[in-house]
């Protein structure tokens, strides 16, 4: 059962709570995603120590019920 | 030998590996072909390795970094990141930098 966007972004939002999120849909199959997401929980943080956050906010959903999610994550200017 | 110590083996012995859906002449996913697509560009040698011939494997490379998705590039043992990284890494010539930094020949070292 493929995600809706605001549910990605929900569960960014529940792990991230100070995170801005956007989410880009890729291929209107529910499946395929792009975001941005900036939160200050990324700061001094290696891009995939970045993404590992979000993957863990996603709950195992990703690779699995998400299949392509291309991430681009930083800390607030 | 456990699909763990398989895979820290591989990644131990070959200084560039892709664990990727496919193979490098024959990608099966977008985000894999990408991935050698700009190996190939930096003229690394590199190993690619093929998730879909076994579930273990596929399974194991996850769980191997704590990382969900598949491609992974491991350079020296490290793991580099998947799809996204790599690309934000190339465009950057962070990739390029890398490599070099870690002893590895690349065609563009400039």
């Amino acid at each position: 059962m493929p995600m809706a966007a605001n549910q990605i972004e929900e569960l960014i939002k529940a792990a991230l709570p100070d995170a801005q999120v956007e989410i880009r849909d890729l291929a209107g199959d529910g499946d395929h995603y792009a975001a941005n997401v900036v939160s200050e929980a990324f700061r001094g943080k290696s891009r995939v120590q970045q993404h590992q956050l979000v993957y863990e906010a996603l709950k195992g959903n990703m690779g699995g019920e998400l299949h392509a999610l291309a991430l681009q994550t930083k800390a607030p200017d | 030998m456990s699909i763990q110590d398989w895979i820290k083996n591989e990644v131990e012995t070959n200084d560039v590996v892709v664990f990727m859906k496919g193979t490098p002449n024959f990608p099966q996913c977008g985000f894999s072909g990408q991935v050698v697509q700009i190996l190939d560009y930096l003229g690394a040698p590199y190993k690619g390795i093929n998730v879909l011939e076994d579930d273990d494997l596929r399974q194991g490379i996850k769980d191997f970094t704590n990382w969900p998705t598949i491609p992974q590039l491991y350079v020296k043992g490290e793991f580099v990141g998947g799809c996204d990284i790599i690309r934000e890494m190339f465009q950057n010539q962070e990739l390029q930098q890398t490599f070099n930094d870690k002893g590895i020949e690349t065609k563009q070292s400039a």
